[in-house]
């Protein structure tokens, strides 16, 4: 039975698109035929990360309007053969994301493959709604960051009233938090909101932590989602998540401070 | 202060002022968030009724929906305790 997850924060410039593509990649590397979808439409982002900006001919309003079929649209990746990229409209028209028209995009979806990612646009405007609204499971992306965990609260509290799963009164959509930009040296210090508080505040259970990383950006820099990178603590971390999302279990890694040896402090971070 | 005090006084975590700050913001906007959208409404209209009879301020009316073992629970206060009554009623119309 395919599952719908959407990907999604409230606030902006948490990495949403980021955990989308390592979400997506991550599930395709574990042999699940996945489409990640970006629903931010008028600000296409998610062919960028995914490194495929210059082989978007139709996106997803041509297909939900019927001017392209999912063949058309769909991009196949060129690292993955499980994983599929559905670009976004670049259109200033916010009402251009029917909700029957994603309706049945994503039921056709459903049919041939395992994972269908919603890259969620931020705030909770129509785009946000859209994107949340047919989800089996959400990812909430987080920083340890007071705006970001008040801004997740208030995504919560729309999932579990305004999605379709709400609306029916079937089973909740399964919520799962992804801390994100965790830095450990800062909360041994006390400087930033550690894993436990940020639990405790949203009372959701943790899918992983991402730490900061230069890799990170590496990744976007070269549109390649960042679990391909699997020396970085960022990929390995999204690969673990990816892990626990599939019902493993897996300690988490990088979150306490690493030791640091002498060349180390001299030099920076690796 | 001295540059010994200073140095090693115990200052504030800002870590845990933030978790302070986000439970009791949390708290408040979770309460607000499960009231239905009619309550804002009901109270201003409710205001205006109990206004005509007695002097009243905005603050002192305040409307819950609650729930009490099964059933629901439509909770008015009007708190009237100083407030004079008004000459004669104006009525609406």
């Amino acid at each position: 039975m395919a599952k719908v997850v959407v990907v999604t924060s409230g606030k902006g410039g948490v990495g949403k698109t980021t955990t989308s593509a390592a979400f997506a990649a991550g599930l395709a590397l574990r042999g699940h035929k996945t489409v990640v979808i970006d629903f931010d439409v008028g600000l296409r982002n998610l062919d960028l990360i995914m490194g495929c900006e210059r082989r978007v001919v139709f996106d997803f309003i041509n297909v939900i309007n019927g001017d392209a079929n999912l063949n058309q649209a769909l991009i196949k990746d060129k690292r993955n053969d499980n994983l599929f990229i559905f670009p976004t409209s670049q259109t200033r028209d916010k009402d251009a994301l029917k909700r029957d028209g994603v309706e049945r995009v994503l039921e056709e979806l459903k049919k041939t493959f395992d994972y269908i990612i919603c890259d969620s646009p931020a705030g909770i405007e129509h785009g946000a709604i859209t994107a949340l609204y047919f989800a089996d499971s959400a990812i909430i992306v987080t920083n340890p960051e007071v705006s970001s965990v008040r801004d997740s609260d208030r995504i919560i509290g729309i999932l579990s009233s305004r999605s379709r799963r709400a609306e029916r009164n079937e089973p909740p959509v399964d919520i799962h938090l992804l801390l994100t930009r965790y830095d450990a040296d800062r909360v041994a210090k006390g400087e930033m909101l550690a894993i436990d508080d940020v639990k405790e505040i949203l009372s959701i259970p943790i899918l992983g932590v991402i730490p900061e990383s230069e890799s990170v950006l590496r990744a976007s820099n070269t549109g390649t989602p960042v679990v391909f990178d699997t020396e970085s603590p960022a990929g390995r971390a999204y690969t673990d998540a990816v892990a626990r999302f599939l019902g493993e279990q897996r300690e988490m890694r990088f979150v306490t401070p690493e030791r640091r040896g002498f060349f180390r402090l001299l030099f920076g971070r690796a | 202060m001295s540059l010994f005090s200073y140095l090693f006084a115990p200052r504030p975590k800002s870590a845990s002022i933030a978790k302070e700050r986000l439970k009791i913001v949390l708290a408040h906007e979770r309460a607000g968030r499960d009231a239905p959208d009619f309550l804002p409404r009901l109270q201003k209209e409710l205001l205006a009724v109990v206004a005509r009879y007695v002097q009243i301020d905005e603050d002192m009316i305040r409307v819950n929906l609650g729930k009490s073992g099964e059933t629901s629970l439509l909770e008015i206060n009007i708190e009237i305790t100083g407030a004079k009554p008004k000459d004669r009623p104006v009525l609406a119309g």
